[in-house]
């Protein structure tokens, strides 16, 4: 079934869609410029402004619905953005709505729980305009109806980020990791911005509409080439092999910042560009979707090797995130089949994880900002709320059997299994040590004996922060069922992105999704052995070059130094010697040079008038004798 | 013998800008003899400044109700075609607003007679006053500018040339302080002019000989249907060609630029810098276009070596420059070269009125950015009058951000930033030049303002971040006048850097209409 | 070159008698001395014997030598206009007119100014 026809749309709640990128850019706008005069009241207003952008992307969504299916597709012109080149629109269709309704959804709840989280910090106000920032920039990367608004979003959020992830800036890990994200992301929006050029000139146009109508028309090689860019544009967004490096430095941002752009929404854009542009960039087969699933298999393991070693629990959390999205980009490399169940691991990865890290922000705010796991330990009963919502959001996220992400990922395993074993078993593989990891995080923390630091005070958290916790863990739940069973996300998506010939049956007993099982429930039991039952050290022991190879982040940033840093840093140092003696000598002596002249050339004005009117006469001799000559030639 | 002479016409609507202008003049004279002393001025400055309005005036009433003339008035003698209309107004409007800065007191001295020094000095100092006759001498010099650029024959031509210079040579010698220096330049700047005028009319009188006419037209047509290669016509030429590059200060010609720019009273200065250049360049192209027109093969690489040198020169030698009136000279230097270019890329046809009202369009900007300059050099003083050394300029950003701003910004207007009306002259004389063929030329030009931004820069730099010196000059308290000229004069400079459309529009309409021979 | 040879001609002629006339005075003319002729022509004044320093002479010899060419002039304007006085007609009247007022007008001043005055 191919994607449906896009249709100009005027009127209804859709022809005002735009305020869903408007509110929240207003919001920042007002709190950025009104400055201190808003910090009383300028917290409400974020949230307003994002509920509002929620409540539109609901109206939006309700009438997407009473739509047929083949008329779900709906442009809105906004203005002419690059005469001639970029018609600024947004397009409504099932899948920018998924992404809109998360994005408001979740970033709503996280602005919600924000308001408890943040309420001691100086820069609250600061931090909401950013958040409303990042969701306007955000739904403008998933709403636009071209690469170029696309792109405008993309970089937005990456601001966003950037600004978010060094908050609290004082800190120099903080600055540093800031930079980080944004170096690292700046490879992945170079090849993007230079896809976008491609797409320009290859198809004339940058609009999905016509880029995706003519797109089967192009070269192979041009194609497969602008496939790659945007993959390499993916990769840094959501963090994949091998631009995977800065988001766990991220997490030196406020925990609401991590679960809402470095965990639910903005990682996830890469999936999303992959997703968009699927059909007509990567194909089903195509040499640019094997490079997204093998991306995919390869950050999905090294993710949950990463989790497995990290004692501190963003870390941790940030580990599980890029596995994850490994599973996703996986998904969304293997056609309409795996879209469906890319999006649907996307969007109940999004409440789970988002869950798990409020939770992780929930106990850090219970124990003084503590995050090494080793200092945790026997929360349970202080933490009761907490515990249970983290608990579900463990529970989801290792395939527990009915809840949110066993449906999704196990999609994602069969679909896998189907297309080649390889990829299938390996994904399989990265379930059973998520099964491992995960556990470990949960036993160290709440369950086990009491390890904190002398001066925590456990004690649980006020209700504007543990709601928003109850309302994931309930979407952590049931979600995933919702969305798989009964087709419900494929049928939904398919005026978008196409969709199988056949209806996807979930089976409940297969052979990948019992040995999945089996493989989580072994590497929990393997952790409840280490972790819940043993005795935790306070401080990490040494452990084996395995340990030490996960607990450096499988030495990304050591290959990153020593492949690009260095050689890097040489490159700058010669470019400084040779600007410096070279380039810097050439123009020093010019001007010298001329300076010198001009100093020669000063002795000639004496101040005589009689050697005034000697040149004077010598100037009328030359021209009169060129003119002769020149004329007697 | 008694061949009957007729008696000629003269169409006085057409010349009655220069007319009124001169007439006002021998006013100003009459004033001189009869008025008293106590009065003088006061009768002066009305005269002055309506006859130069009202001969715009009249220049707008004859452009807007008559029309260009398509025919030389005066028997063949005065050409007022769109050129000349338009240089007419651009050398009125500068003439205007150097006049409101020669109205500033205490620029001129009391007694030019007496000796610096003398107890004559002291007395005339002493009973205070200066020289009113500056402002019937100004007038002259303007009336004899706008001849000098209007004028369809060589004679006339010549006769204003000297309308022009004499009473600037007087006015070179006035300046109340460092007098010693102002009469240096005056004399200095009278022997050089007298010799070039020589060379003029020597050039003169041997075209005459090859032509039998004086007249532009007639030159130009006995050119075309002669065209012979004579030694003597290209001596001619050449002589006449130096006579006009010593007024338009174009290398190896300039030597008195920078001497006479420093010791002239700085309003003076102003006069000079823009109105002569102004007149200097409309007589160039009338000589060279209209007259020589077909000889043009032959002087145009003499007229690239000319330009080339002017630019180099004018840009190399401003580097080592300590006083910001010699500065300013040599970067008038600089400017005349540019402006050869675009003299040069006049002639090809279908070129020919784009490269002109660049001219046009440049020598407005440049005039009215220099008059400005030159206006804020006159506030900037200490003990001994203008402070003019440039190390004293140093740090006059943090004493008075406002005039140094203003001033930056002429510098950067003279250097051809965006933004300033310098960019878009810059840009209208070199797009055509390019388009003419003279690429060569214009990568010199650009070249040569890559090395005069240094200097302009240089002078910003000194004013904002340097240390002030302990003793350094104060800002005067401008007078009404000065204020006004600084105000137009930034104003202009910013209004024509971005909206600069409507008035090349004008220039382009002026152009348009070309030369009448 | 043709063109100018009428010119090289007057040239040589006129040097030609120059140098004649000069060369051929002493042998024709009457040599009656005295001390007036042996002094080089000064426009009245002793060049000799020199002041020391070069001297200064009153500037009013300048001035009083400068009026007299303004107003000198002024005839050579006045005499071809009074010979083709009516075939000029009003015209030549008005523009004669303009002229003279223009020289009165210099010549007020010069007078007002004490020009004229020798103390």
């Amino acid at each position: 079934m191919e994607p449906v026809e896009i249709i100009q749309h005027s009127g209804g709640v859709i022809g005002v869609a735009w305020l869903m990128i408007a509110l929240p850019l207003l919001g920042a706008a007002i709190l950025l410029l009104g400055g201190r005069r808003t910090d009383r009241w300028g917290h409400l207003l974020g949230v307003v402004m994002s509920l509002a952008s929620f409540a539109v992307a609901v109206l939006a969504f309700v009438e997407l619905l009473g739509m047929s299916g083949d008329q779900r597709r709906r442009e809105i012109e906004l203005f002419q953005f690059i005469p001639g080149m970029v018609d600024m629109g947004l397009l409504i269709d099932p899948l920018s709505i998924a992404f809109a309704l998360l994005i408001t959804g979740v970033g709503s709840l996280i602005h919600i729980y924000s308001i408890g989280y943040m309420s001691h910090d100086p820069g609250r106000r600061r931090f909401f305009s950013y958040l409303n920032l990042f969701v306007a920039a955000m739904l403008l990367l998933v709403l636009a109806d071209n690469y170029v608004g696309l792109y405008i979003g993309w970089e937005g959020v990456g601001l966003a980020s950037y600004l978010l992830i060094g908050f609290w800036q004082h800190k120099p890990s903080a600055a540093t990791a800031a930079q980080k994200a944004f170096i690292v992301n700046r490879v992945g929006d170079f090849g993007l911005a230079i896809g976008v050029f491609l797409i320009w000139t290859t198809f004339g146009s940058v609009a999905y509409g016509p880029v995706f109508q003519v797109a089967g028309q192009a070269e192979q090689g041009v194609l497969t080439a602008i496939g790659l860019l945007l993959l390499l544009g993916a990769c840094g967004k959501s963090a994949q092999l091998p631009l995977q490096s800065w988001l766990l430095d991220a997490m030196e941002g406020p925990t609401p910042v991590s679960a809402l752009i470095h965990a639910a929404t903005m990682v996830t854009a890469g999936v999303y560009l992959v997703v968009r542009s699927g059909a007509a960039f990567f194909p089903v087969g195509s040499t640019a979707a094997l490079v997204v699933t093998v991306v995919g298999v390869a950050t999905l393991l090294a993710g949950a090797i990463i989790g497995t070693a990290k004692d501190d629990i963003k870390k941790g959390l940030a580990g599980s995130t890029m596995s994850q999205i490994g599973y996703m980009m996986l998904g969304a490399g293997l056609g309409p089949v795996g879209y469906v169940f890319a999006i649907g691991h996307l969007i109940t990865h999004g409440f789970f994880k988002a869950n798990l890290f409020l939770g992780a922000g929930s106990i850090m705010h219970a124990m003084n900002d503590e995050v090494d796991m080793r200092k945790y330990g026997g929360l349970r009963k202080l933490l009761p709320v907490t515990f249970v919502t983290f608990f579900i959001g463990y529970l989801a996220i290792i395939g527990f059997p009915l809840l949110s992400g066993y449906f999704t990922k196990d999609g994602i395993i069969e679909t896998a299994m189907h297309h080649s074993p390889v990829l299938g078993w390996l994904a399989v593989l990265g379930a059973g040590i998520t099964g491992f990891y995960m556990s470990r995080m949960v036993f160290m923390t709440f369950f086990g004996q009491k390890r904190w630091a002398e001066d925590a005070h456990p004690h649980e958290s006020p209700a504007v922060m543990t709601v928003p916790l109850i309302i994931l863990s309930i979407g952590s739940i049931f979600l995933g069922g919702y969305l798989v069973l009964g087709n419900t996300l494929a049928n939904w998506l398919a005026p978008a992105v196409g969709g199988p010939e056949e209806p996807i049956e979930f089976h409940f007993v297969t052979t990948p999704g019992i040995a999945t099982l089996v493989l989580v429930a072994i590497g929990a039991a393997f952790a409840w052995m280490k972790y819940g039952r043993a005795e935790v050290p306070v401080v990490a022991p040494r452990g084996s070059f395995v340990t030490t190879f996960a607990r450096r982040d499988l030495y990304g940033d050591a290959i990153n130094e020593s492949l690009l840093m260095r050689p890097g840093q040489w490159l700058t140092r010669l470019a400084v010697f040779f600007d410096n003696r070279g380039v810097d000598g050439v123009v020093n002596g010019i001007a010298a040079g001329i300076g010198g002249t001009s100093g020669r050339l000063r002795r000639i004005q004496t101040g005589f008038a009689r050697s005034y009117a000697l040149s004077i006469l010598f100037g009328a001799a030359v021209v009169a004798g060129a003119l002769l000559l020149v004329g007697n030639i | 013998m008694n061949g009957a002479i007729e008696a000629p016409t003269i169409e006085y609507g057409q010349l009655m800008p220069m007319l009124l202008v001169f007439g006002a003049a021998v006013v100003g004279v009459l004033i001189e003899a009869l008025a008293p002393r106590y009065l003088r001025k006061a009768i002066h400055v009305p005269v002055t400044l309506l006859s130069l309005a009202g001969a715009f005036a009249l220049i707008i009433l004859q452009a807007v109700r008559d029309g260009v003339p398509e025919q030389a008035s005066a028997m063949g003698a005065i050409a007022v075609d769109g050129p000349a209309l338009f240089i007419w107004g651009v050398i009125l409007v500068l003439a205007f607003i150097s006049m409101l800065l020669i109205n500033d007191d205490d620029q001129f001295v009391a007694q030019a007679a007496a000796v610096p020094g003398s107890p004559e000095e002291e007395d005339a100092v002493a009973q205070g006053g200066a020289h009113t006759e500056v402002y019937p001498l100004a007038l002259f010099a303007i009336g004899g500018m706008l001849l000098f650029s209007s004028a369809n024959d060589l004679l006339i031509m010549f006769v204003a040339l000297e309308v022009m210079s004499l009473p600037l040579y007087l006015l070179c010698g006035l300046a109340r302080r460092r007098r010693l220096l102002s009469q240096e330049a005056s004399v200095k700047y009278f022997l050089l002019g007298a010799f070039s005028s020589g060379f003029f009319l020597y050039g003169m009188a041997l075209v005459y000989g090859f032509a039998g006419t004086v007249d532009l037209g007639g030159i130009s047509s006995a050119l075309a249907s002669v065209g012979g290669q004579d030694s003597l016509l290209y001596i001619g030429v050449a002589l006449l060609g130096v006579g006009l590059f010593f007024k338009i200060g174009a290398a190896p010609f300039q030597a008195w630029k920078p001497d006479v720019y420093q010791g002239a009273p700085t309003p003076i200065t102003a006069l000079m810098a823009s109105g002569t250049l102004v007149a200097a360049f409309g007589a160039v192209l009338r000589v060279f276009w209209v007259a020589l027109g077909n000889l043009d093969w032959d002087w145009r690489p003499v007229m690239w070596a000319v330009a080339i040198l002017t630019m180099v020169v004018g840009a190399i030698l401003a580097i080592t420059q300590t006083d910001i009136k010699r500065m300013l000279a040599y970067s008038s230097i600089a400017h005349a070269g540019f402006l050869l270019i675009g003299v040069i890329a006049t002639g090809d046809a279908e070129q020919n009125s784009g490269s002109l009202s660049g001219i046009l369009f440049y020598l407005l900007t440049y005039g009215i950015t220099t008059v400005g300059a030159f206006a804020v050099v006159t506030m900037v003083r200490d003990a001994g009058g203008e402070a003019g050394h440039l190390s004293r300029w140093a740090g006059l950003g943090k004493r008075s951000p406002l005039l140094a701003g203003i001033f930056a910004f002429f510098l950067l207007a003279f250097a051809g930033i965006p933004l300033t009306s310098g960019f878009f002259g810059k840009y209208a004389v070199f797009a055509p030049a390019v388009s003419g063929g003279a690429l060569g030329l214009v990568v010199v030009g650009v070249i040569s303002s890559a090395v005069a931004a240094f200097f302009y820069v240089r002078v910003i730099v000194l004013m904002f971040f340097s240390e002030p010196a302990a003793d350094g000059p104060t800002v005067a308290l401008p007078s009404v006048g000065t204020a006004a000229v600084v105000t137009i004069a930034a104003a202009a400079t910013v209004v024509l850097g971005v909206f600069p459309q409507p008035v090349l529009d004008l220039a382009d309409q002026a152009a348009s209409a070309l030369f009448i021979r | 070159m043709e063109l100018y040879l009428p010119i090289l001609v007057l040239a040589v002629l006129a040097g030609g008698f120059a140098v004649f006339s000069v060369a051929i005075a002493p042998f024709t003319g009457p040599k009656r001395w005295n001390r007036a002729k042996l002094d080089a022509y000064e426009c009245g004044i002793d060049p000799t014997p020199q002041p020391v320093g070069g001297g200064r002479f009153p500037l009013k010899y300048m001035i009083t030598a400068m009026l007299f060419i303004v107003f000198d002039i002024e005839i050579i304007f006045l005499y071809p206009w009074a010979v083709a006085f009516d075939q000029l007609g009003v015209f030549g009247l008005v523009e004669m007119v303009l002229f003279i007022a223009t020289v009165l007008v210099a010549y007020a001043y010069v007078w007002r100014r004490k020009g004229l005055d020798w103390d």
